[in-house]
């Protein structure tokens, strides 16, 4: 068979290339456009600051929101400190070897580790071995150790993607490891280690099959990190799966999604200014 | 120890350094002295062992993994390799320039108090004046003073390396170890840095590596010529260049090879 001519060729590859962009959009906006709009009804004052009144299907969904805002807090305290720390030693201050690599393999089996599992895995330690019940720490530490690979990842090729020359500078002028880290390489590398975290945010968000073994269910407003406390994912859920109120469930998955863009669109708009104010 | 015939102290001692990569020699061997407050410049063709000489002076091939060295190095009689020093201490004694000027993404201010914040001051008045004193000895000063806290990647190539040669300075250092500081420059650039180097010999010692033979020539007080990682011969500039020891040398100055 004879070959097409090239521009036939670019005129068929730019055709299907971008009907794959199309149908990935189309998709995206159909399932956020079909919530948003099932859900939007619902959505007033009293539905966001109210209490959830007969298991859910009628009154608001306020303990959700904290429940939710409460456990996703508590897993990026976790996993930011002990993610970008292990990212700096793994950049910095170790060279390439076996032991790194061990790590490296280790981070990315727990990042494949599905969400269920450490659910369970939570619900006997957290839960059961340390006591902590079902709780918003227990919910949170859960959370923590599912967004802590990726936060280490992403930290990573931060780190990785300033250039050497930046650091050669902070050691010619005198600095430690640990002023070049913090001076130079981190300010560099923030944008991407911010855009990591605003993906964990919306994993964290979005969490219900570990979150439901370890955080429970309680319909209350939680008061310590002890309480039980019930996501907005893990609200939707029980709501879908248990009473049938498909409005009202519909009306919380639209308020995860909004809060989710919120926090992205915001995010990003803070790390632009950030980033036009250094470079 | 040779006798110094001369009456400068000398700065810096080299006795029979050598230095590998691997189990490749970049330097071998490499006797000279460096005297206070002259211009060092260090001239030879690519890949012979002049920026990794450069380098060893202040310790930044240090973290190069599957290195070795041997011999000494003395700076004003002590040891830069002995356990007691404090290598960011030691560089912030020896400046130093590379060849691809970097501006960090900060501004030109913050560039350039990034090495005295480092060592602890923190100062306002303080940190000005030393920003201030090493633009102006860098010649950048009149043409970056209204805008100090714009980024110093806005900076055209000649500007950023005065910037570097600048933030060399804001350490206070004794001695600039300055790497090809003027290849990817224009003339006049070049001609700028070659003026404000003739004006900070009198504060600084200087170590020069360029690949500009004219460039040595015509700010160099004495000039070491390297080949394959040896240095063939070092002596007075003019010396070099009118009546070299070494038929390599006079070779290599007019351009039969490099």
């Amino acid at each position: 068979m004879k070959r097409p001519h090239p521009k036939t060729q670019e005129l068929i590859a730019k055709t299907i290339l971008s009907l794959f962009a199309a149908i990935v959009v189309m998709t995206l906006l159909a399932i956020v456009g079909y919530v948003v709009v099932k859900g939007v009804r619902v959505i007033n004052a009293d539905f966001l600051f109210g209490s959830p009144k007969s298991m859910g299907r009628e009154g608001g969904i306020l303990p959700f929101i904290i429940s939710t805002l409460y456990i996703t807090v508590t897993g990026l305290l976790i996993s930011i400190p002990l993610g970008l720390g292990s990212a700096i030693y793994l950049t910095e201050y170790t060279s390439e070897g076996w032991p790194t690599k061990v790590i490296r393999f280790g981070i990315d089996c727990l990042a494949g580790v599905p969400s269920i599992v450490l659910g369970l895995f939570g619900f006997t330690f957290f839960v059961r071995l340390l006591n902590f019940s079902w709780s918003i720490l227990s919910g949170g530490l859960t959370v923590s150790l599912m967004i802590l690979p990726f936060i280490i990842r992403s930290s990573e090729e931060a780190i990785r993607a300033v250039p050497s020359s930046y650091r050669d500078v902070a050691f010619a002028t005198g600095g430690t490891r640990w002023q070049c880290v913090t001076r130079v390489v981190l300010p560099c590398a923030l944008p991407g280690i911010v855009t990591g975290i605003i993906l964990a945010i919306g994993k964290c968000v979005g969490e219900t099959a570990s979150v439901i073994f370890t955080a429970g269910t309680s319909l209350r407003i939680p008061m310590s990190m002890f309480d039980s406390g019930r996501t907005l994912a893990v609200h939707f859920y029980l709501l879908v799966r248990e009473t049938g109120a498909s409005d009202m469930a519909y009306g919380s998955a639209a308020t995860l999604l909004i809060s989710i863009l919120v926090v992205n669109f915001f995010a990003y708009w803070l790390m632009r200014k950030f980033i036009s104010r250094v470079s | 120890m040779q006798t110094d015939r001369e009456s400068e102290r000398i700065k810096i001692i080299v006795r029979d350094f050598s230095f590998y990569y691997g189990a490749q020699p970049a330097l071998k061997g490499i006797s000279l002295d460096v005297r206070e407050n002259e211009i060092f410049t260090v001239i030879g063709p690519a890949r012979s062992g002049k920026t990794t000489f450069l380098r060893c002076l202040n310790r930044m091939n240090d973290s190069i993994a599957n290195t070795k060295r041997s011999g000494q190095v003395m700076l004003d009689g002590k040891e830069i390799f002995a356990g007691d020093i404090d290598v960011a201490d030691l560089r912030r004694r020896l400046g130093m320039v590379f060849a691809i000027p970097v501006a960090l993404p900060k501004s030109i201010y913050n560039n350039l108090a990034l090495g005295p914040r480092m060592r602890g001051i923190h100062s306002k008045k303080r940190l000005y004046e030393i920003v201030e004193r090493s633009l102006k000895a860098a010649y950048l000063w009149d043409e970056v003073k209204n805008r100090l806290h714009e980024s110093a990647r806005k900076l055209s190539g000649g500007q950023q390396q005065r910037l570097c040669l600048a933030r060399a300075m804001a350490l206070e250092p004794e001695v600039l170890l300055l790497d090809e500081p003027c290849s990817g420059l224009d003339p006049i650039s070049t001609r700028k840095i070659e003026e404000a180097l003739l004006e900070l010999k009198k504060q600084y010692t200087i170590i020069l590596v360029t690949n500009i033979t004219g460039q040595a020539a015509r700010v160099g007080d004495r000039t070491a010529f390297f080949l394959m990682g040896e240095l063939i011969e070092c002596d007075l500039t003019e010396r070099i260049f009118t009546n070299p020891h070494d038929e390599r040398t006079s070779d290599y100055l007019t351009g039969k090879f490099g």
